[in-house]
């Protein structure tokens, strides 16, 4: 489903992705980990159309994205939640979700806003409410939304479970779950470790700009070079 | 300080009510482009100018009503408006803000420079039989001219709280605003929303123009007078705010027509600069404003 070839990225003089190859495959949940700094928020920034690569190829569905306008992208159904929700502050709940149909699947806006409330209830209490004073649980739970609302085929979730309550991010692990039996392929990109190759199939390890491991979750969770990669052991 | 009868005051009042509502346009325009690009247009006032040419040749060349002129200038301005950030600014500015003050700075004084070859500077104005008639309100007499820029100003305002809040366009405009990186990850083209904003703003400015043409003159400096005012309005409001400016306008119109009647049509704008610098000393965010 997505492709990726020889991805070389930075910024300026630095170079953050050196040759990053990965693929997704459908109906499946890959686990992209690694460090702070490891590249992980600019693999995705990249795959969103955000970022230009200097160098390599990206393929989604057979089509080549590479370098092409995030609009463009997304359009396509590769969706992603970035890292620290990005939601519009100044607007409501409602308005945030309804832009998430701005580009795609704005038709079925009506039915999908009714799916999301029904997979987050606190949003429908909360609808005519400015998105900024929501809680951070509230506010990654209407960055969900805002992605489920374009109809994703490959949700790309980056951190979704950073700065949640244990107890909110064993929620945000179910509602993966959740979506992927919906049969959507998602991409998670997250440094909370055992959870994420709890619930995926295959995973990649990021360490300053290459993948140092990859294979099937639960070779990846035993393989002692995780360890080294995340503490540098 | 000399009284006056409450029927004087009261009409200096409602007269700077009216002229203030033109003023908040001009500021709306300003408010805007501020509030979703993060800067300072400094072209605004040579755009207001260009558009009182505009009107202005709309009434010498083809017969054409200030007023009605309102109808080709719009788009027209909001075209220009939107190809001058597309192509230019957007282009020139290479991401950096401040290149961009410095780009819509080098275009202010190109166009006024044009203007001045081609106009002169001799102050122009329109002729049209109404623009001495009055609307009588009790013992108040109000400028016909005044009376229209009032209920057009605010008509044009209120197109735009509709358009910021019901539209999908206008709410690509305010997410824009505040948040540029999930903008562009639903889809919102971002370069595109800021040459709409930025077309909407000289778009203002078209109206405005036509609105002040029947009772003001125009030269190549025109402008610049307005957009003095306009920025203390959008510092009074609250940078970025729409409802501020429009309110920030009404009562700067006020001051300036109270200073006017008390300390002489001269100094009229004294009050302005005077609240001014009270609201940067004692309200930088302004009466809307974010807090910093």
């Amino acid at each position: 489903m997505l492709e990726v070839q020889g991805l070389v990225a930075g910024y300026g003089l630095t170079t953050v992705l050196d040759g990053v190859a990965m693929q997704v495959g459908a109906g499946e949940i890959v686990a992209v980990l690694g460090s702070n700094g490891a590249g992980k928020t600019t693999l995705n920034m990249v795959l969103s159309g955000l970022v230009k690569p200097r160098a390599g190829r990206v393929t989604f569905e057979d089509a080549e994205i590479t370098g092409r306008s995030p609009a463009e992208i997304m359009s396509r159904g590769l969706i992603q939640v970035p890292e620290g929700r990005r939601i519009f502050p100044n607007l409501s709940v409602r308005e945030n979700l309804e832009l998430g149909s701005y580009r795609r699947a704005k038709v079925n806006r009506a039915r999908n806003l009714e799916k999301v409330f029904a997979t987050f209830p606190r949003l429908k209490e909360r609808v005519t409410q400015a998105a900024g004073t929501l809680s951070g649980g509230e506010q990654q739970m209407l960055a969900i939304g805002r992605g489920m609302m374009a109809e994703p085929r490959l949700l790309i979730l980056d951190e979704p479970s950073l700065g949640l309550s244990p107890l909110l991010v064993e929620e945000m692990f179910a509602l993966i779950r959740r979506l992927h039996g919906e049969g959507l392929a998602i991409m998670l990109v997250e440094q909370n470790v055992a959870q994420s190759l709890e619930i995926a199939h295959r995973a990649y390890v990021l360490e300053h700009g290459n993948f140092v491991l990859s294979g099937s979750a639960a070779r990846v969770r035993e393989d002692p070079e995780l360890k080294r990669a995340y503490l540098g052991l | 300080m000399r009284s006056f009868p409450i029927e004087i005051v009261g009409e200096a009042v409602l007269n700077g009510l009216l002229t203030g509502a033109i003023y908040g346009l001009v500021a709306l325009g300003l408010t805007l482009v501020y509030g979703v690009l993060h800067i300072i247009n400094f072209a605004h006032g040579a755009l207001l100018t260009l558009a009182m040419y505009g009107a202005f040749v709309a009434w010498h060349t083809f017969g054409l009503d200030p007023y009605l002129a309102i109808l080709p200038l719009v788009p027209l301005f909001f075209a220009l408006g939107y190809g001058v950030q597309r192509f230019i600014i957007g282009p020139a500015s290479r991401g950096q803000d401040s290149n961009i003050l410095l780009v819509t700075l080098g275009l202010s004084i190109i166009i006024e420079n044009v203007m001045l070859a081609v106009f002169r500077s001799d102050t122009l104005s329109v002729q049209v039989d109404y623009a001495m008639e009055v609307v009588e309100l009790g013992p108040m007499l109000l400028g016909y001219p005044r009376v229209v820029g009032f209920c057009v100003a605010f008509l044009v305002a209120l197109l735009l709280f509709v358009l910021l809040t019901m539209t999908d366009t206008g709410r690509a405009i305010r997410a824009v605003a505040k948040e540029r990186t999930g903008a562009a990850l639903v889809g919102i083209n971002v370069g595109h929303v800021y040459a709409v904003t930025f077309g909407i703003g000289a778009a203002c400015l078209a109206v405005a123009a036509c609105l002040l043409l029947p009772f003001f003159y125009v030269n190549p400096r025109v402008g610049n007078a307005f957009v003095l005012v306009a920025f203390t309005i959008v510092v009074l409001g609250g940078m970025g705010s729409v409802p501020g400016a429009l309110l920030g306008g009404l009562f700067i119109g006020v001051v300036e027509s109270l200073s006017g009647l008390y300390l002489g049509d001269s100094l009229g704008q004294l009050g302005i600069f005077l609240i001014f610098i009270l609201v940067l000393l004692f309200r930088p965010t302004g009466l809307f404003g974010a807090k910093a």
